[in-house]
């Protein structure tokens, strides 16, 4: 593999150069498909699959017996069936949430402290692997929430109304800028979140690796920054309301390829 | 059949289907249980305070529309209380530079909680994040319809003159509420948000009213 910052300078000034005349989604599978052999979201992956299996922790113990929702030490396939119940903790969580869980039952890490730390650092630096390798074993599967409890129910109900939900000084609500097709906020495209978008775009495409800060984004991540833009107040890391949105777009995902990690401008 | 009797039937195949169903149980509340997340999910951070979820009538029945319109009258109502906000420019003067006006339309900043302050002057015009408008700008979002050759399409030759009145009065009200005209516009309302004050709002104006603009060449 090229060096991460060649790539990274390469893929910055091709992109800038290609939007002059092609759109956002074109360019994007272009240089998906130069990346198949080098998304720097492996390096990610790889660096996930280590810690995973690595004792750590007040504990001393690896994540290896994590149930992600289809039994401990299960990794394939879990990650589209997220978000969704868990009996033992009594909700419905997302990756992120989960993870969370795990770290703090199997490891004895403080979840509530890795759920305050900013982005990038300390343990959330480590959830950016965790999150690239976890989706990345489920990488070409079909997204395919379970809707069976009732709790699934509810968070999908909610999720729909939250999605909709106007407020703040822009009266922004995520469907302002998700409801429709074929819309773009100066020249990126935006996929509708009311239906299946399609494979590989919406939910389907996150985590993702974003070529324009090197970082390794989960759906918290790329959800706290829709908030940001949205002009809304801060939701916090793996809240509910970010489950919920979680289940909404998951479900309305359903039988769509996830191409995660992908790779993102 | 007499209207007694359908109901009847109805009634009776309401009964069946609910009889076929597993225990319904008691109905979820999910507007309730939406209003506890949000108050339990989000917190402060510097200028974006919980009081941004709260909601004015215009964006709670619009929410809960989920994207459709409203019923015309409820849209009426909505729109009249919005127009009701709009204040016309304290000197009767509508039109600035439109070269600043570019210059807010560029600038997408503000009052997210990464910017600093929320004052006028701290705020762009995210114009060209939804709207085409000079043509020179490739980069532009489509949320919104172009609004390229804006004042030449409405035929303004002279933005003061009497026969264009009536359009620069309601490009005014639609950069100070937009909620005006159409009640779940996605459009924000700039000047009754507090967003833009006056002097702004008459620059944008002017990008797309003054002939001399490049909007209208």
């Amino acid at each position: 593999m090229k060096p991460l910052l060649i790539m990274t300078v390469l893929l910055a000034s091709t992109v800038s150069a290609w939007a002059q005349t092609k759109s956002t989604a074109d360019g994007i599978a272009e240089y998906r498909k130069m990346l198949e052999d080098g998304n720097p979201a492996d390096l990610f992956e790889a660096k996930g699959e280590e810690l995973w299996k690595k004792k750590r922790g007040p504990k001393n113990a690896s994540l290896e017996q994590c149930d992600l929702g289809m039994g401990p030490g299960k990794v394939k396939g879990a990650f589209v069936q997220l978000p969704r119940y868990f009996a033992d903790t009594n909700r419905v969580q997302d990756l992120e949430s989960r993870l969370l869980t795990c770290m703090e039952t199997l490891q004895g890490l403080d979840a509530a402290a890795i759920a305050k730390t900013p982005f990038g650092r300390g343990e959330q630096a480590n959830m950016e692997s965790f999150v690239a390798y976890v989706s990345a074993s489920s990488r070409g599967m079909k997204i395919s929430l379970p809707q069976v409890h009732a709790q699934e129910k509810t968070m999908y109900e909610v999720g729909k109304r939250a999605f909709f939900y106007r407020a703040g000084p822009y009266d922004f609500s995520c469907a302002s800028c998700h409801g429709e097709d074929g819309k773009r906020i100066r020249m990126q495209d935006l996929p509708d979140l009311t239906k299946n978008p399609g494979d590989g775009v919406g939910f389907a495409a996150w985590p993702a690796y974003r070529v324009g800060n090197g970082e390794l984004w989960g759906m918290q991540r790329r959800l706290n920054d829709c908030f940001r833009q949205q002009r809304f107040p801060f939701p916090g890391y793996a809240s509910d309301v970010t489950i919920a949105l979680g289940v909404y777009m998951g479900v309305n995902a359903k039988g769509a390829e996830s191409i995660a990690p992908a790779i993102k401008r | 059949m007499t209207k007694n009797r359908i109901n009847t039937i109805f009634a009776l195949g309401l009964l069946t289907g609910l009889a076929g169903c597993t225990a319904p149980g008691p109905s979820v509340d999910y507007d309730a249980k939406l209003a506890a997340m949000l108050q339990s999910s989000f917190r402060d951070q510097g200028i974006a305070k919980l009081d941004r979820l709260k909601q004015d009538t215009s964006n709670a029945e619009c929410s809960k529309a989920e994207g459709k319109d409203l019923p015309d009258a409820l849209g009426k109502v909505v729109e009249a209380a919005n127009l009701k906000t709009v204040k016309m420019p304290s000197d009767g003067k509508f039109l600035g530079d439109w070269k600043a006006g570019e210059r807010l339309a560029q600038n997408g900043r503000g009052m997210t909680w990464s910017d600093n302050s929320v004052a006028t002057s701290a705020n762009g015009g995210n114009c060209y994040n939804c709207h085409q408008i000079d043509k020179a700008e490739i980069s532009y979002g489509t949320i919104g319809p172009s609004l390229y050759n804006y004042g030449k399409i409405r035929g303004v030759t002279d933005p003061s003159s009497a026969a264009a009145k009536p359009i620069v009065d309601y490009t005014w009200g639609k950069l100070y509420n937009a909620k005006a005209y159409n009640a779940c516009s996605t459009m924000p309302r700039f000047g009754h948000a507090g967003m833009l004050d006056e002097t702004q709002l008459r620059h944008l104006m002017a990008l797309l009213l003054d002939p001399k603009s490049p909007v209208n060449q």
